[in-house]
């Protein structure tokens, strides 16, 4: 490509506040830390006191780590202030190709999740808690039952009943809604709202629909207050969050920083770049692309990402080598994404398949649309499904169109780019 | 008094009525499937609005009132 690419010189400000918190104590085997090991590092859940649990939660500021950051304190308030008893769904589904980081961790602390799930029961009062995972997630299945067993023996979640569910590995099975039809006998996809979870989720109860990562910070913040939490990130965005490094990286995986860690940190703590990068993946499939150069310097908060309308997600980066070509990889997505929808909304169905199509004939160099054309089916598409996942790719399209604006335009006429063939995204097409 | 309407996109199958009932505030998209303007609706195009909803044939279109805000 004829851009210039970005090469990295390490930073010489180091990272402040103390890491790791989530992966305090992962073994390098990939095994899960037991009972005992979990206890011995962060202490017993039966010290922890349930009461006040909403109001802590609040001061720390913790924000959803499943993608939308919503406040999770406002969620426990709306959960708890509901009619009936309410139930607590963990969601580690995970259905993002790019990100691995809810797998990660059901595997490597599994206590530290499950110890989330009980305290957030608590907070609402939940009598029953429903950890839902991926059905290919076998071996995270595995750990979890293993888990849920040793702590049977020892009865750290005292009032509320956890069971596993597996559910589909579709990309809007996580979707909360989607969930919940799932897990009340309906199909994987999502449901038009309102009612939300929060009023009417799981058997018509009050429903807590929160990703897996959330709750491990929980499980935190009960045993080592607001302020501890808030030593890492920015005011309106504090904390540390799993990161998932996938491209042109040396040691691509699953990374625990503080917010507001620098994008040219946390690639240079993944081992560097593997080769010069054009550009980077922010955010996942429902993110978007932004070239290299810039995105290197900025950081890991969805503030420092808003004028680039981008939103961090569930914080899985990929970097694109110089070798690989972003009109090929935006088209593979596209592709993936429209495979993806769940079949209910004609906007998605009809727009995701031709702007898919068209930018799958650009990247082979047999354009049949403008990039105008398809940004005028972006435009159509946008706000127009039950759930959201047409906005995310209409939005990670629109992106690539931009970042890799003159590639497109080499390929629009009928020639090819600089990239060398190869292909770097993860996606699980399925049709 | 004004009412706003909605689209349950679900339940809605491009049948177009609504868009023949109400072009003055409903359009549709390269597949036939309605873009509703999102502009709060008053006066006499209430009177067409109640109608594009009553005569969708499933019953996709939602017309919702709003209360002045104060």
């Amino acid at each position: 490509m004829s851009e210039p690419a970005a090469v990295l010189e390490p930073d010489p400000a180091g990272a402040r506040g103390t890491l790791p918190r989530l992966l305090t104590g992962v073994r390098a085997d990939g095994g899960p830390l037991s009972l005992d090991l979990h206890l011995r590092l962060h202490g017993s859940l039966a010290m922890v006191s349930r009461a006040g649990l909403i109001e802590l939660v609040a001061a720390s500021g913790l924000r959803g780590r499943g993608g939308a950051a919503f406040p999770t304190a406002r969620k426990l308030e709306a959960v708890a202030a509901g009619r009936g008893r309410p139930v607590v769904v963990a969601n580690g589904t995970e259905g993002e190709p790019a990100s691995d980081k809810d797998k990660a961790l059901l595997r490597w602390v599994p206590h530290l999740v499950l110890d989330g799930v009980s305290l957030a029961a608590a907070a609402v009062g939940a009598a029953e808690a429903i950890v839902v995972i991926g059905e290919g997630s076998r071996n995270e299945r595995a750990v979890m039952e293993q888990a849920l067993a040793e702590r049977d023996a020892r009865a750290p979640d005292r009032d509320v009943r956890i069971s596993l569910a597996a559910a589909p590995d579709r990309f809007v099975a996580g979707e909360e809604t989607a969930l919940i039809n799932f897990l009340n006998g309906g199909p994987a996809k999502p449901l038009f709202v309102p009612p939300r979870p929060f009023e009417r989720g799981v058997g018509g109860a009050p429903t807590l629909v929160q990703n897996v990562e959330t709750l491990a910070h929980l499980a935190l913040i009960a045993r080592y207050g607001a302020e501890w939490f808030r030593e890492l990130g920015s005011d309106d965005e504090p904390g540390s969050a799993l990161v998932t490094l996938s491209g042109g990286v040396r040691r691509p995986g699953v990374y625990e920083v503080g917010l507001g860690a620098a994008f040219r940190d946390i690639v240079i703590g993944a081992g560097g770049l593997s080769e010069p990068a054009t550009a980077l993946l922010v955010g996942g499939y429902f993110g978007g692309w932004i070239e290299a150069r810039s995105a290197l310097e900025l950081s890991l908060l969805d503030a420092d990402l808003a004028p680039h309308g981008i939103g961090l997600g569930a914080r899985a980066v990929a970097v694109l080598p110089q070798g690989a070509c972003g009109v090929v990889e935006t088209a593979r997505v596209a592709r993936y994404l429209a495979n993806e929808s769940a079949g209910q909304c004609g906007p998605c169905v009809n727009g995701l398949d031709a702007i898919a199509t068209s930018l799958e004939r650009i990247a082979a160099g047999r354009a049949d649309r403008s990039p105008e054309q398809i940004l005028r089916w972006t435009s159509q598409v946008l706000g127009r499904g039950a759930c959201k996942h047409p906005d995310g790719a209409v939005r990670f399209v629109e992106s690539g169109l931009q970042v890799f604006s003159r590639e497109f335009e080499l390929h629009g006429h009928g020639r090819r780019c600089s990239g060398d063939g190869r292909t770097v995204l993860p996606v699980e097409v399925s049709r | 008094m004004s009412s706003k309407l909605r689209v349950n996109p679900i339940a809605c199958k491009a049948h177009g009525l609504c868009a023949e009932l109400f072009p003055e505030r409903i359009s549709l998209d390269d597949w036939g499937y309605p873009i509703v303007d999102p502009e709060p609706i008053t006066g006499p195009l209430q009177v067409h609005a109640a109608r594009a909803v009553a005569e969708c044939p499933t019953v996709a279109l939602l017309l919702a009132r709003e209360r002045k805000r104060a």
